[in-house]
């Protein structure tokens, strides 16, 4: 593990594993789309309009799951020190972002026929947008601070506040108002829905998955290059400056 | 010990009653946020009177958080954040101080002049005291929430804008809680006493938090 902290292991590696998991990604988006719109039934009651559940619901574990992750590296930053959680950090942020996006968006294509409307303010609704706010508050955070180290820490800093927060944040606003449904894959007893529509929905969940694991290790991939580029530049620019003087 | 942090809350005390202290801009703020409401609404006194309680809340969390960006940069840029880590005292307990302080400044004001403000928006008496005690025990929650991202954005010439985005998220359960605490007390459904407790609790808990929180942002913020 500690081996692949140093940056140029860690590019090493993931060059020989990119290519790998671009692959089981689209695999699996390429099983788990050809699931949803052909073997996966139309449901009794919201008719073909289902389907949008195959995105939706992925798409809100993955909100959850990269906050996780981005924690976890927030972790790595705060402890260690380490710039390759900074960059994990940081390159988690706008994907995170991106998939509660997605979920909030598939989610109002969903309740128009369903509800009726685009946009309630329900619990579940509106505790996603405050993540998606948390997301874009880290995001601005980041594009604030110039030096990178200081966001780094303070980003870290205000994602484990978060993680103290998001629970809150959930029960309160869950208290205040309700109307989506609650969960029904993990929950105690065993999932309430039926095995033809969970497989497709657990394959696409892991699609996702790997969809964000591979556009996540593309992005630090990038952030390294990016700072070893500015690095080289400001040193030309030195030695420029140098030989000039 | 005690004599210390006695002379720091006195110095925030004195330095935001002096000139350029801003203490009073807070309620002056939040009495001009009260005033546009009916500009934007209609002045429909029985609508005002529903949404009352709301509207003194969203403003004094606004009034709170857009005073709090100056609560540890004077003293970041004139150095006695430095001659106060460099004190005995705990860096925890500095900031717990100064958002005490701090709140004494501008949370207690607002929370006094809640009742007058209240009775502009045509609240009845039992809503009146409903938001001024539910105003009591919340603001200082947004006053220590504010302070964590008042560290992080020390080093910032321009924090304020995104002292609030950063934390507005945060201050949700607290405004919930608030609201409906000040709602219950003019006869809602749920007893008072349920939102109001919630909010103590969410208080004593940004209490704890935000001392460590804060500390540890503007020890990573120095580096």
């Amino acid at each position: 593990m500690l081996k692949f902290a140093n940056p140029t292991n860690f590019l090493r590696l993931v060059a020989l594993v990119l290519p790998w998991l671009t692959g089981l990604t689209l695999v699996l988006f390429a099983v788990g789309l050809y699931m949803t719109f052909f073997i996966a039934p139309a449901d009794y009651q919201q008719g073909e309009s289902v389907r949008i559940m195959y995105l939706h619901v992925p798409a809100a574990w993955l909100s959850l799951f990269i906050y996780g992750t981005m924690a976890m590296a927030a972790l790595g930053t705060l402890v260690w020190r380490h710039p390759l959680a900074d960059a994990a950090q940081k390159a988690a942020a706008p994907l995170g972002a991106g998939f509660t996006f997605i979920c909030l968006v598939t989610g109002s294509l969903w309740g128009k026929p369903m509800w009726g409307t685009w946009w309630v303010w329900d619990a579940r609704l509106t505790s996603v947008l405050i993540l998606f706010l948390i997301y874009l508050g880290l995001m601005a955070l980041w594009q604030t601070i110039e030096d990178m180290g200081r966001a780094a820490r303070a980003a870290a800093l205000l994602t484990l506040v978060g993680v103290i927060n998001l629970p809150i944040i959930k029960f309160s606003v869950d208290w205040w108002n309700t109307l989506h449904q609650p969960a029904s894959v993990f929950r105690m007893g065993g999932p309430t829905i039926h095995v033809s529509m969970l497989v497709p929905l657990l394959v696409m969940a892991l699609a996702a998955t790997f969809l964000f694991l591979t556009l996540h290790l593309m992005a630090i991939r990038n952030e390294i290059l990016h700072r070893r580029l500015r690095r080289l530049s400001m040193l030309a620019a030195q030695t420029e400056s140098e030989t000039l003087s | 010990m005690m004599a210390m942090i006695q002379a720091l809350f006195l110095r925030d005390i004195r330095l935001a009653r002096r000139v350029g202290g801003g203490a009073t801009l807070g309620v002056v703020f939040f009495l001009i946020l009260i005033t546009i409401m009916p500009f934007a609404i209609g002045p429909d006194l029985v609508l005002l009177a529903r949404i009352g309680p709301a509207v003194l809340w969203i403003a004094a969390l606004l009034a709170t958080l857009l005073g709090l960006d100056r609560l540890f940069q004077s003293d970041c840029d004139d150095g006695s954040l430095d001659a106060l880590r460099a004190s005995d005292l705990p860096l925890e307990v500095i900031v717990l101080v100064k958002c005490l302080a701090h709140w004494m400044m501008t949370g207690l004001p607002l929370v006094v002049a809640a009742p007058a403000f209240g009775v502009m928006l045509g609240l009845e008496p039992d809503a009146l005291w409903g938001v001024t005690v539910s105003l009591l025990a919340g603001t200082p929650a947004l006053t220590c929430l504010g302070a964590i991202g008042a560290a992080l954005t020390v080093s910032l010439r321009r924090g304020g804008l995104l002292l609030a985005i950063l934390i507005l998220p945060f201050s949700i359960p607290v405004l919930i809680f608030g609201v409906s605490a000040a709602e219950a007390a003019s006869g809602g459904t749920i007893p008072f006493a349920t939102p109001f407790l919630i909010l103590c609790a969410l208080s004593l808990m940004a209490l704890v938090l935000a001392p460590l929180a804060g500390a540890q942002a503007l020890r990573q913020m120095d580096e």
